[in-house]
């Protein structure tokens, strides 16, 4: 049975697996550097349909598919599935799942979404309440640029602190037995707000939030930076990035060596026009199920922390001159059960 | 000689709204009202006309154009029409930019679809 | 907010990179020049070519501007150049034109009455209400004005 460990870590007591991925990218994510590591890549953003939310839709409903044939289940082995996504009322989660047939739990937790998901199947599966369950993530850059910003063919200026939103899906199976990668470890954020009101700024919005979950978890477990190959916020991009690095060495936490961000990795700043980098929910969903997955599938990375970013504001929240809520969520995942690798010291 | 006014004059009006965006962090939709206030005022109070006359169309396609246009045909409409005037006048002198933009708006909008970027 | 918050807040203000002004400043008046240059072509064509009076050319200017930025719009060609041109593509009348265009584009798929119709001012209606009620405002004291002075 998973236990508490310090403030806000929990520990997985049985091995559970991330027995499958599946990952869907549109067509500027398929021109960046991570594309060999995703499933499927969109040759448009309608993907054959009628509009963004219906591609949208689709996009989950795809990755989830791919996840489970490549796990090796059949769909209705399916517990649970756990889905979010950035749209209101999260419509492209619950309209996707109309047609899973796997029972459904719809998620928001912005960009921190995927993890949110991994971590409540980890807990749910941990605790015996099923043998495997499903989580899924994802965002579009059509349909988010609609309900959050302007028109797509409105004439304005994006300034450099601000993000692209990913077309893409992640989607991970779970389960309590299996091979490598493990999860080991899920440790839940708080809502941390700093005052940070520019919504092109959602980096230094959410920063605080990482940080604070990131010390919180190398003090519930007695760990630090050291103990893995890989720390990954997702996502921040490029300013975001720095603030984090910034405020962990503050603190006495050296980050310099080991820490990416997913909205940093997705494309390719020389050649895309991206300003700080990629964000939405699929921005670590695919990172996180295609790339990392992958390299510790490979043995390339063996012990990686994953911290779900997330920005809590709505376009209403904004209007009304209120400062952005940030939230972080980590899972530990490492090659070992138990996971950890020894900190050199 | 109009055209070389037009020029700078009309990107200069550019290039203030341009300051005010990336200094103040107003948002476009902020500049635009602000703009078209100010040329109702600066129109009624007959100081644009001026620039207008110097500055021909760098004067009067900006937005800012717009708010005089406004004033010229609210107190040209009081003169004519009195007390009725101060409802009719600006939208009836600017019902062609008006119009204009909801109708080719609309047409626009049956044509093309929007892209993805 | 407390006084850490502050520093914090600070900090993000000093260490954000900034919008690259002189850059944006430049392409807003060289784009917002142009489009005005545009403009005077049409009003002396309009002038001298049509022989239209003064205040039917600037209002045909205008119809003739709001034209080719609704058309820009449609064609999306005008948020690539709005991209660069920063205010030089908003302030102009044609930046008025494609704030209308865009949502009205936009909002088609939600239907043309209850999508296009109705988000077609989400942008540009602010324009409107400030615009007409300063000049309603501009009405009632030119009004007050003749009457009290004598105008």
């Amino acid at each position: 049975m998973a236990k508490r460990t310090g403030k806000q870590t929990i520990s997985m007591d049985k091995t559970l697996s991330i027995a499958g991925t599946g990952t869907i990218v549109g067509t500027v994510e398929s021109d960046g550097p991570l594309s060999p590591y995703f499933d499927v890549h969109m040759n448009d953003a309608e993907w054959n349909e009628e509009t963004w939310e219906k591609s949208e839709s689709k996009m989950q409903r795809e990755a989830v598919k791919i996840a489970i044939r490549k796990s090796g289940f059949e769909a209705d082995k399916i517990d649970c599935i756990f889905a979010g996504d950035l749209l209101n009322q999260c419509i492209s989660s619950g309209f996707s799942a109309r047609e899973l047939e796997i029972p459904f739990y719809g998620l928001y937790g912005a960009c921190s979404t995927i993890v949110e998901g991994m971590s409540l199947a980890s807990l749910l599966i941990d605790g015996g309440g099923a043998d495997n369950a499903l989580a899924v993530a994802s965002s579009h850059f059509c349909t988010a640029e609609r309900q959050y910003r302007n028109p797509l063919e409105y004439g304005g200026q994006r300034t450099p602190t601000s993000q692209r939103t990913v077309t893409g899906a992640g989607a991970a199976v779970i389960r309590n037995y299996g091979s490598p990668p493990y999860i080991t470890h899920v440790t839940t954020g708080k809502v941390v707000d700093f005052g940070v009101t520019d919504q092109n700024n959602m980096g230094g919005a959410m920063a605080p939030a990482a940080v604070d979950t990131l010390i919180t978890h190398f003090e519930d477990l007695g760990r630090s930076p050291k103990n893995y190959d890989l720390i990954l916020t997702g996502d921040l991009g490029k300013f975001g990035r720095d603030i984090v690095i910034d405020m962990m060495s503050e603190r006495g936490y050296d980050m310099s060596e080991n820490y990416s961000d997913a909205g940093c990795m997705i494309y390719d700043f020389s050649t895309q026009d991206v300003h700080s980098g990629a964000s939405g929910c699929g921005c670590v969903a695919v990172v996180l199920c295609g790339y990392i997955f992958e390299m510790m599938k490979k043995g390339l990375l063996n012990d990686v922390l994953v911290l779900g970013t997330g920005a809590l504001l709505s376009p209403t929240s904004t209007l009304q001159g209120e400062s952005i809520p940030g939230i972080a969520h980590a899972v530990a995942l490492s090659t070992t059960p138990g996971g950890g690798k020894n900190a050199v010291c | 000689m109009q055209y070389v006014n037009a020029f700078w004059v009309g990107g200069l009006i550019c290039v203030i709204a341009q300051i005010l965006i990336d200094k103040t962090g107003l948002t476009p939709a902020k500049i635009l009202v602000l703009y078209v206030v100010a040329g109702t005022v600066l129109g009624a109070l007959g100081i644009y006309e001026k620039l207008v006359g110097f500055a021909g169309a760098g004067a009067t396609v900006p937005l800012i154009g717009f708010g005089n246009v406004l004033a010229q045909g609210v107190i040209k409409a009081v003169d004519e029409s009195g007390p009725i005037g101060i409802i009719t006048g600006g939208l009836r002198a600017a019902a062609g930019g008006v119009s204009a933009a909801v109708f080719f708006g609309f047409l626009m909008a049956l044509i093309f679809d929007p892209k993805s970027k | 907010m407390s006084n850490k918050n502050s520093g914090y807040l600070n900090y993000i203000d000093k260490t954000a990179p900034k919008s690259p002004i002189l850059k944006d400043m430049l392409m807003a008046f060289l784009f917002g020049g142009l489009i005005c240059v545009i403009g005077q072509l049409f009003l002396e064509l309009y002038q001298n070519v049509l022989n239209l009076d003064d205040e039917n050319s600037k209002t045909a200017v205008s119809i003739t501007m709001v034209f080719i930025g609704a058309l820009l719009t449609g064609l999306d060609i005008y948020p690539k150049l709005a991209k660069h041109a920063g205010a030089g593509t908003i302030v102009p009348i044609t930046g008025f034109a494609n704030s209308i265009a865009s949502p009205a584009m936009e909002f088609k798929r939600e239907g043309l009455v209850t999508g296009m119709a109705v988000k077609m001012f989400t942008v540009a209606g602010p324009v409107l209400v400030y615009g007409i009620s300063a000049s309603v405002a501009v009405g009632i004291i030119y009004y007050l004005y003749k009457i009290l002075i004598g105008g």
